[in-house]
């Protein structure tokens, strides 16, 4: 495992929100190392600095000190539209809410960031095709996110996450907004995915979400508390 | 690429919120379509006043005989001498009056009754010289102008207006006929073209007979009401009234402050009125034009409401891969995309009303003011749109998706 590139490493990252007494330390010099195929949960309590985390692991937000490597890119020295083309191309988001494009059909969602990256129109509907067929939806490309149940959803958003083919998938709370059998669909998705060799970050709270992982680390107010290999 | 993917994006913006972008529509709608149909009718009227003047002869410079005396320049026991036919030929003087074409001395019998076959019409007869008709703009369509030997000879010939012509002889030819004024018998050679107008003198309400002719039947020796001078050109019309002027002053020994005549040159009349005519249209236009600007402050409100409503929208497209030039073209398009089909259906609208008459007025369109109108509702659209653009571009992602 140790041979390959690193796909995140992450080296003395603090950030801080405020000034003076409303200082507040949501990570506090975090150091870690990712490699291509894994797939770690990340688990902590609420205010323990997971959100944080993903935001700066997501190139959402730049940390406040200490680098970050994404795939052998430097993230903390790119400017916004860098980092907008950095997050296209690297990085595919599953969140806890779904975040699809209201009024949009579950092709276009899924194409979108095909069409970012300037993909032309032909290629980027066979490729939205395939990834939505991969979550089992081909025959709900024409719906609406509203038209479409929560598990429903978010294997759009999936697929959306898997059609750009990243270097890392970045799910956050994928299951919290789900009820069980479709936490089952989702958490069989990701299994499927990392099975395929992607790279998977999971934030969690949940034990029964973080058992599928092969990794765990906990984090407890902006420091990592316990760093373990649950499977080989 | 990129931009046809946001003109995909913008276009599904507008439609999403039909109601919201109907309404915001019909803002840039208004103020276009305002635009268009104001200027159009100040176009219109002036064009209306400079036909009338059109009609009387550009080129023409009316001597009137006297003035208005104004308190103060009276003077004391000068005389006031008649304008003669002298008068009239000393003005075609080549050397002292180049830009005078001609000059044709002009006498008006008032409301003489004309009759012929029992019907009868009063009308005024001018009693002039051939040169009359083109100094005047009076153009014979049916049968013949009466010529120089006709006035040497007194001859009793006649050219009639068109309402003349209606009036007294309706359907029938009237040419060779007699037509009997104040008892004279007049043979008629020709009608006028009919020169139609605004106003409450009918233009065509005239007849034209040879001066000598009118003088021995109808009026008498006296002075001349007026000389009708023709100068060479529109241009020279400035000249021809100073030349004038100096001939007459030398003639009548009478300098500007005492002058027993009036020069009137059509040519400056015509600017005059269009100038104030033009300050007229100026007025409509601006009017307009801030009910444009109305309705581009519409666009910049709905547009920051939309980008509000949207924040998270904005999020997700940016945390998967949109940059700042992608979401700021997507919401100037957007924009654009409404203050462009308001100012089109403007357009449209401010055509279909310009066929109609608008407080009398037949409006003109410009076809300038329609290219700027359709313009400037685009540049609204841009320039209004472009400060909700911007803020929707600058939305830092996770914010945005934090949002609700």
């Amino acid at each position: 495992m140790g041979s390959a590139e690193p796909v995140i490493a992450l080296r003395g990252i603090t950030k801080v929100y405020g000034q003076g007494e409303a200082e507040v330390r949501a990570l506090d010099g975090v150091s870690l190392t990712i490699h291509p195929g894994e797939f770690v949960a990340i688990m902590g309590a609420s205010g323990s600095g997971k959100s944080t985390m993903m935001n700066i692991i997501g190139a959402l937000d730049v940390a406040t000190a200490g680098t970050y490597e994404l795939d052998g890119i430097n993230i903390e020295q790119l400017n916004d539209d860098a980092l907008s083309v950095v997050r296209n191309r690297k990085i595919g988001f599953i969140f806890q809410s779904f975040n699809l494009i209201p009024r949009t059909s579950a092709l276009a969602n899924v194409e979108l960031p095909l069409a970012y990256r300037g993909i032309n129109r032909a290629d980027r509907r066979r490729r939205a095709e395939i990834a939505l067929t991969a979550v089992g939806l081909a025959g709900r490309a024409s719906h609406q996110p509203n038209e479409l149940s929560g598990g429903q959803q978010q294997r759009v958003a999936i697929a959306r996450a898997l059609v750009t083919n990243p270097s890392l998938i970045l799910a956050d709370e994928p299951t919290g907004n789900l009820d069980s059998s479709s936490t089952a669909e989702v958490l069989h998705l990701l299994d499927e995915t990392h099975r395929r060799g992607n790279t998977i970050v999971l934030i969690t709270h949940e034990d029964e979400v973080a058992a599928r992982a092969s990794r765990i680390i906990q984090l407890i107010d902006g420091r990592i508390h316990s760093d373990e290999l649950v499977r080989a | 690429m990129i931009l046809r993917e946001s003109f995909g994006q913008g276009l599904t913006g507008v439609r999403q919120n039909k109601l919201r972008s109907s309404l915001t529509v019909l803002g840039i709608l208004i103020g276009v379509a305002a635009v268009i149909v104001l200027l159009a009718v100040g176009n219109g009227s002036s064009q209306a006043v400079a036909n009338s003047i059109e009609k009387l002869g550009t080129n023409s410079v009316s001597i009137l005989h006297g003035t208005f005396r104004t308190p103060g320049s009276s003077t004391s026991g000068s005389l006031q001498k008649d304008l003669t036919v002298a008068d009239a030929e000393a003005l075609m003087d080549s050397t002292n009056a180049p830009s005078v074409k001609s000059a044709s001395p002009v006498k008006q019998a008032r409301s003489v009754a004309c009759t012929y076959a029992g019907t009868t019409h009063s009308t005024s007869i001018t009693g002039t010289w051939p040169s009359y008709f083109e100094a005047s703009n009076s153009k014979v369509t049916n049968g013949n102008y009466f010529t120089n030997d006709d006035v040497i000879n007194g001859a009793r010939v006649i050219v009639i207006g068109q309402s003349v012509a209606e009036q007294v002889y309706g359907t029938v030819d009237p040419i060779g006929t007699t037509l009997k004024c104040s008892g004279t018998p007049f043979t008629v050679v020709g009608v006028l073209e009919k020169k139609g107008g605004s106003g409450f003198q009918d233009p065509d309400d005239v007849a034209i007979a040879p001066l000598t002719t009118v003088q021995r039947q109808l009026t008498g020796y006296g002075s001349l009401d007026s000389i009708t001078a023709q100068a060479v050109s529109a241009d020279a019309s400035d000249a021809a009234q100073s030349e004038i002027s100096t001939i007459l002053d030398a003639r009548h020994g009478t300098s500007a402050t005492n002058r027993d005549y009036q020069v009137l040159n059509q040519a400056s009349l015509l600017t005059t009125t269009s100038d104030s005519n033009q300050v007229f249209t100026v007025l409509l236009g601006a009017v307009a034009a801030i009910s444009l600007l109305v309705g581009g402050i519409g666009i910049t409100n709905i547009m920051l409401v939309s980008v509000t409503e949207r924040t998270r929208e904005i999020g997700i497209r940016k945390a998967i891969g949109a940059n700042r030039f992608t979401i700021l073209s997507q919401f100037l398009i957007e924009a654009t995309l409404l203050s462009v089909i308001g100012g089109v259906s403007g357009v449209v609208v401010a055509l279909v009303v310009s066929k109609f008459q608008i407080a009398g007025v037949q409006p003109i369109v410009m076809p300038l003011s329609v290219v700027g109108a359709f313009v400037v509702s685009v540049a609204i659209g841009l320039f209004f749109g472009s400060y909700p653009a911007n803020r929707a571009a600058q939305l830092r992602p996770i914010e945005a998706l934090r949002h609700e």
